[in-house]
């Protein structure tokens, strides 16, 4: 066909290079927004998580059934063994728990003649369900399935098994994107429990495989830190409430600078086996607040 | 617009398959790649155009969901579509080895680029290690999971085009 005589109704379209420039232009350009804002964030998230969040926790729900099914099968008989054990240390701490209730009293009655407020007392919790991950294979975050319509929002503290699983990144009405500590961007600011020097813990993806993370720029002039210490987060932390949970030390060594010390980590959550997960709804800005 | 409606489909259905399903089945915590599968297959299989769309869209499903910054896995996989699409002149639906060994290059680009941009310029020197730990299962494992996926993909896109032709046919 000539070019000069058009076909009535053919219609006008786009070659792929010109197609192709102006998405890598229009990639480029939101990168460049997204890497400094969250202008794009609200709206996106929304959108996108009324269409895929409702099938991710249909999918969870039946996978978690079937795995459900399949497990109370094997395990019954361990169960039943199980049940004898724990029956008889049920007994042991109900009484250890009486002596601990007497001493709790004690404990109130002696702070209130300190006048002192019960400064990590209860943070509100929600708890929530995991109901997909990473897409990649380069990071550990994943997704729960609530969000801004159960009181959640960004910088929120992500707690399971009574340790430090990370922090809420992103959030739409129904999800949220949890970065776990173990993610290989990630940096918390922590603390020894014993001695209270502060340190940096980082996640390494290489170093995941062996169950450990690092941290670093721990300055123990006393010498007083040892392996098998356990390490919480601290009070300078920005985004973390203190005294939660990280892990323990396994191996510490000093930096060839002489003056701060590094190491490996273990978590103390088990991030191969999170399905549920609690969310600390109390930001660290407000407990200073109230 | 019954391709659009049926390529849609198909993109939601694969991210939640890798998010979801395909993380019970991980093997030593690797999951297999389906938007690399679906990117270059449409990309192959029609053209460059159609596939840098694709690529887009499911690119931006993980930018979303699990990119810290927007933009960045829209243009890898956008990429990745329109060099698959130079592709689908030498492509015969009867073939099996060109679209695997696409697949497969595609992949490993993909890892490649993922591992220089988020980890190497942040100082983790170890290339070896990332390769042989994540970059080479993921694409093993997409190659194995490729065999069965591909074959759909391709059947589908058939009978969409055979379709399309039908109505084509009906209003000259």
């Amino acid at each position: 066909m000539s070019p000069i005589i058009k076909r009535k109704g053919e219609r006008f379209t786009l070659p792929s290079k010109y197609l192709l420039f102006i998405l890598t232009f229009l990639c480029t350009v939101l990168m460049l927004v997204t890497f400094g804002t969250n202008a794009f964030n609200k709206p996106l998230n929304t959108v996108l998580g009324y269409i895929i969040v409702p099938f991710e926790q249909g999918i969870g729900r039946v996978g978690g059934w079937l795995s459900n099914r399949s497990e109370e099968l094997v395990q019954i008989r361990r169960l039943l063994d199980e049940n004898a054990a724990l029956k008889d240390q049920v007994a042991a701490l109900t009484e250890e728990n009486t002596i601990l209730q007497q001493d709790k009293y004690e404990l109130n009655k002696l702070r209130q003649l300190l006048n002192l407020d019960e400064q990590y007392g209860e943070y509100h919790k929600v708890g929530a369900r995991i109901i997909s991950r990473d897409s990649g294979n380069w990071y550990s975050t994943f997704i729960i399935d609530k969000g801004t319509e159960n009181g959640l929002s960004e910088d929120m503290n992500v707690i399971a098994g009574g340790g430090l699983v990370g922090r809420i990144t992103s959030v739409g009405p129904n999800w949220a994107r949890v970065t776990s500590i173990i993610c290989d961007n990630s940096n918390v600011s922590g603390m020894t429990l014993a001695t209270e020097d502060n340190l940096m813990v980082s996640g390494n993806l290489q170093l995941m495989a062996d169950g450990v993370i690092t941290f670093s720029q721990l300055v123990d002039s006393q010498n007083a830190v040892s392996e098998g210490d356990k390490i919480v987060t601290s009070d300078i932390s920005d985004k973390y409430l203190p005294n939660i949970l990280i892990g323990y030390i396994q191996t510490i060594s000093r930096d060839s600078n002489n003056l701060t010390k590094s190491g490996y980590l273990t978590p103390a959550v088990d991030f191969e086996h999170l399905g549920e997960v609690l969310v600390i709804t109390d930001l660290k800005q407000q407990v200073y607040e109230n | 617009m019954l391709r659009k409606f049926i390529v849609t489909i198909l993109i939601l259905v694969c991210f939640i398959l890798q998010c979801c399903v395909f993380d019970a089945f991980d093997f030593a915590g690797i999951v297999p790649n389906l938007m690399i599968i679906l990117t270059s297959a449409f990309g192959f299989m029609r053209g460059e155009k159609e596939g840098l769309i694709i690529g887009f869209f499911c690119g931006f499903l993980s930018d979303v969901f699990f990119g810290d910054i927007l933009g960045f896995y829209s243009l890898i996989l956008m990429y990745i579509g329109y060099l698959n699409g130079k592709f689908s002149r030498i492509f015969y639906p009867e073939d099996i080895k060109l679209p695997i060994g696409l697949i497969m290059m595609s992949d490993l680009s993909y890892g490649m680029i993922c591992y220089v941009m988020q980890f190497l310029l942040r100082g983790r020197l170890d290339f070896p290690y990332y390769f042989t730990r994540i970059i080479l299962p993921e694409t093993i494992y997409t190659i194995i999971v490729t065999l069965f996926l591909y074959p759909l993909v391709l059947k589908i896109n058939e009978r969409v085009e055979a379709r399309e032709k039908r109505s084509a046919q009906k209003f000259v």
